[in-house]
């Protein structure tokens, strides 16, 4: 056993950073930093520059624009641009719906749909969830109804985060009725700019548009856009979700850590810093320590090739500890929790703050991030999983 | 031992859930919440028509005479409500500080009004430093020259006052003697909203009521209550004001409770309703467990808030706030997940009760600083 990085591991951080500090503008570490309101622009603008570097999709393979990286190396480059204050990069185009391309399409849709992700001239996003069917998704009922060479698409999609920002989605519809729920889905891509889809905010209770319902009348899609074959697109999802639920969450936790102490160095209590404030000392320590745990568990799967159940737990505790953090930073602020100016969380918002600069997102953020606990499988779902694929329950 | 409500409770109940039902559907407060004044002056008069607004103040003064247990029927009907006229502040909170600490002049001038709806008040006693500590602080009052002994020129800053804009009056604590965390040499100000060197700047809260930062620069003030008295004082009426939102938090956190379980029962995944899986069966029974202690704690705390021994009372108060910041909490954030994608809309009236509960929490003191509160007394 070691835990100690290697030299070279460390080398490379160092070319990160280096990378970083060249390329990544103050301002949009600033907005990142604070916590600010970030544009389709500002994310499309750091994914060039990854692409660039040849940095944007390194999980791909290597003939398709990845590198040759060691999961250490991937863990150490998601947390590097984290903790430097990297915009994120948006995941449904170059971590969700490319691996299934690669994996499952045809040479076609490699050559016609990886390059557009690879220069983010294409935005993608989800279409999973439905009204009905949210933790139960192999119950959806959008369907697909074969017409000539065309699919004629009927159903609404929901939650579809950034589908106002989106040039595609990728879509599991239902094209058979027989079997189990499951044996009936197929995974399609779909142009947005189609005829008969109609794109609608739905608003959160922090107040920001994330996530959208997509409705689909009548919208006819080329049978050439089929991923694989038809009425297996479940597996291609399944696929698809352990991707997305094992993305290293360490960099962002202890992003929110520092950021949670910068606010107790400055807030008062008792006319002193309120870092020194027993009680909130204490919960700090007590929120640092999970993240230890969660940073020593999260290494311990490093050397895995393929993400498994830890998945599950990694997705359990470290949205945990995201929602722990945004409570614990709108303890620090107290009263000034409850200033809500919009403005406020847009980069040049020339208005002195209300309170603390640092207050305005913090209300926002708890607000926001207790969809952590519910996207991408919630946690309950999560434990059904562990139970039965881990426990054999 | 009763815990049963009085006939005129129950008809004071019924009444305002008969207003909520007809004024407070979300939509209906939606659009308050994002008129110009935020509340409607049309309810204001008419909680002041059906004497809730004169319901715990003294019949020699226009009032009801009514006690603690009222105010906590009250309260909970407009937090199940998520009513947002400005009762807590003008009534419990500024009719509070008169009947307790005003002069008879000051009481025969403003209190029948603020029983008529004539008046409304908001106290400023936040400051950038302050956290919780009501004694922390640095405004400060001094005689003025052209007083002559009886009026002040109060300067500093006071933070995230509520309903300020709305006010007619604010009772603004500030020091007239000792240090910055001094208990002694706080004195209670009323001062005009109106009043020269006093700006203000209004804004939204996350729940949808409104608060003001004020600037004040000798702003003439008049004493209320014994000068340098002021820490027992807001001791006294903040405790009253506690006791109040532990209702309001009652009324919110049933409704969340009640609302969930609905839902549970009605909304299918895998063949079955969400209600037949026993982890959201446990989960249930933990928030509706919540909901009983919480209301528990808001009976104890209303019945010992007028109590003459301090420590009993205190800690009575200091407890009950504690509870009600658990169950708060566990309730709001519950019920949120348990609608899932739902829980996170704000179309959806479950979130809008998890935000104020939120910040019922940090109202008057989150549960690290009760505490310290309660083991310190």
């Amino acid at each position: 056993m070691d835990m100690n990085f290697h030299p070279e591991d460390l080398a490379f951080r160092d070319e990160v950073r280096k990378f970083i500090g060249k390329n990544l503008p103050n301002d949009l570490r600033e907005k990142v930093r604070r916590g600010l309101h970030l544009g389709k622009e500002d994310f499309e603008f750091w994914q060039k520059k990854l692409n660039d570097r040849g940095w944007f999709a390194p999980h791909w393979p290597i003939e398709l624009g990845g590198v040759e990286w060691s999961s250490t190396q991937h863990y150490l480059f998601q947390n590097e641009q984290v903790e430097a204050n990297c915009p994120s990069v948006m995941p449904f185009g170059v971590r969700m719906v490319a691996p299934v391309i690669f994996t499952y399409g045809t040479d076609e849709q490699k050559q016609r749909f990886l390059p557009p992700i690879l220069d983010s001239s294409v935005w993608w996003c989800q279409g999973y969830s439905e009204p009905g069917s949210g933790s139960d998704l192999a119950s959806l009922q959008t369907k697909a109804v074969r017409d000539g060479d065309h699919y004629v698409i009927n159903g609404t999609k929901t939650w579809t985060t950034l589908a106002q920002h989106a040039d595609w989605i990728f879509c599991l519809v239902r094209t058979s009725s027989d079997g189990k729920p499951q044996e009936g889905i197929s995974f399609l891509l779909i142009d947005m700019k189609s005829p008969g889809i109609e794109v609608t905010p739905i608003i959160t209770i922090d107040g920001s548009h994330e996530v959208n319902s997509v409705f689909f009348t009548d919208v006819r899609v080329p049978l050439e856009n089929l991923i694989g074959e038809e009425n297996k697109g479940w597996t291609y999802a399944k696929f698809l979700l352990l991707f997305e639920r094992s993305n290293s969450l360490t960099g962002g936790l202890k992003q929110q850590l520092h950021r949670l102490k910068t606010v107790a160095a400055a807030e008062l209590s008792g006319g002193a810093a309120l870092r020194d404030d027993p009680a909130f000392a204490a919960r700090v320590a007590d929120y640092e320590v999970q993240l230890r745990t969660y940073d020593a568990l999260e290494l311990r799967t490093l050397g895995k090739t393929e993400p498994g159940a830890e998945a599950s737990y990694l997705k359990i505790l470290g949205t945990d500890l995201q929602q722990l953090a945004t409570e614990l930073t709108l303890q620090a602020v107290s009263y000034y929790g409850n200033p809500s100016i919009r403005d406020a969380l847009v980069y040049g918002y020339n208005e002195p703050s209300i309170g603390p600069e640092y207050a305005a997102p913090a209300a926002p953020q708890y607000f926001n991030y207790r969809k952590t606990a519910i996207y991408a499988g919630s946690n309950e779902i999560q434990r059904n999983i562990l139970s039965k694929a881990v426990l054999g329950m | 031992m009763d815990f049963s409500l009085s006939e005129e409770q129950q008809l004071l109940k019924d009444s305002v859930q008969r207003f909520v039902r007809e004024e407070y559907e979300l939509e209906a407060r939606r659009k308050l919440v994002a008129s110009d004044i935020g509340y409607s002056e049309e309810h204001w008069a008419k909680m002041a028509e059906l004497g809730w607004l004169a319901l715990s103040l003294p019949e020699e003064y226009g009032g009801i005479g009514g006690g603690p247990v009222d105010t906590m029927v009250l309260m909970e009907e407009l937090g199940r409500g998520l009513v947002v006229e400005p009762y807590l502040t003008s009534v419990v909170i500024g009719g509070g500080f008169l009947m307790a600490a005003g002069s008879k002049e000051q009481k025969t001038e403003l209190l029948p009004k603020l029983a008529a709806g004539e008046l409304k008040l908001a106290f400023a006693y936040a400051e950038r430093q302050s956290r919780f500590d009501l004694n922390d602080v640095e405004c400060t009052a001094e005689v003025s020259a052209e007083g002559g002994g009886d009026s002040y020129k109060i300067s500093g800053h006071k933070g995230v006052v509520f309903h300020a804009a709305s006010a007619d009056k604010i009772i603004v604590s500030a020091r007239t003697s000792g240090g910055s965390r001094d208990a002694d040499g706080i004195t209670l100000f009323l001062i005009d909203n109106n009043a020269d060197g006093l700006s203000r700047r209004d804004y939204p809260t996350v729940d949808g009521l409104r608060a003001s930062e004020l600037e004040m620069d000798g702003v003439a003030g008049a004493p209320l209550g014994q000068v340098g008295g002021g820490a027992a004082l807001m001791d006294t009426v903040v405790g009253q004001a506690i006791a109040a939102i532990c209702a309001e938090a009652v009324g919110c956190m049933d409704v969340l409770q009640e609302t969930t379980n609905e839902y549970l029962k009605t909304r299918v995944q895998f063949g079955v309703p969400l209600s037949k899986f026993q982890v959201l069966q446990h989960r249930m029974v933990d928030m509706f467990m919540e909901c009983e202690q919480a209301r528990s704690m808001t009976y104890m705390v209303n019945l010992k808030v007028d109590e003459a021994d301090k420590v009993e009372r205190e800690k009575a108060i200091s407890a009950a706030k504690v509870q009600i910041g658990n169950s708060g909490r566990y309730v709001g954030q519950q019920s949120v997940q348990l609608h899932g994608g739902m829980g996170m809309t704000d179309e959806l009236h479950v979130g809008h009760y998890f935000k104020r509960l939120t910040m019922i929490d940090t109202m008057f003191g989150n549960k690290d600083h009760h505490l310290k509160r309660y083991a310190d007394l």
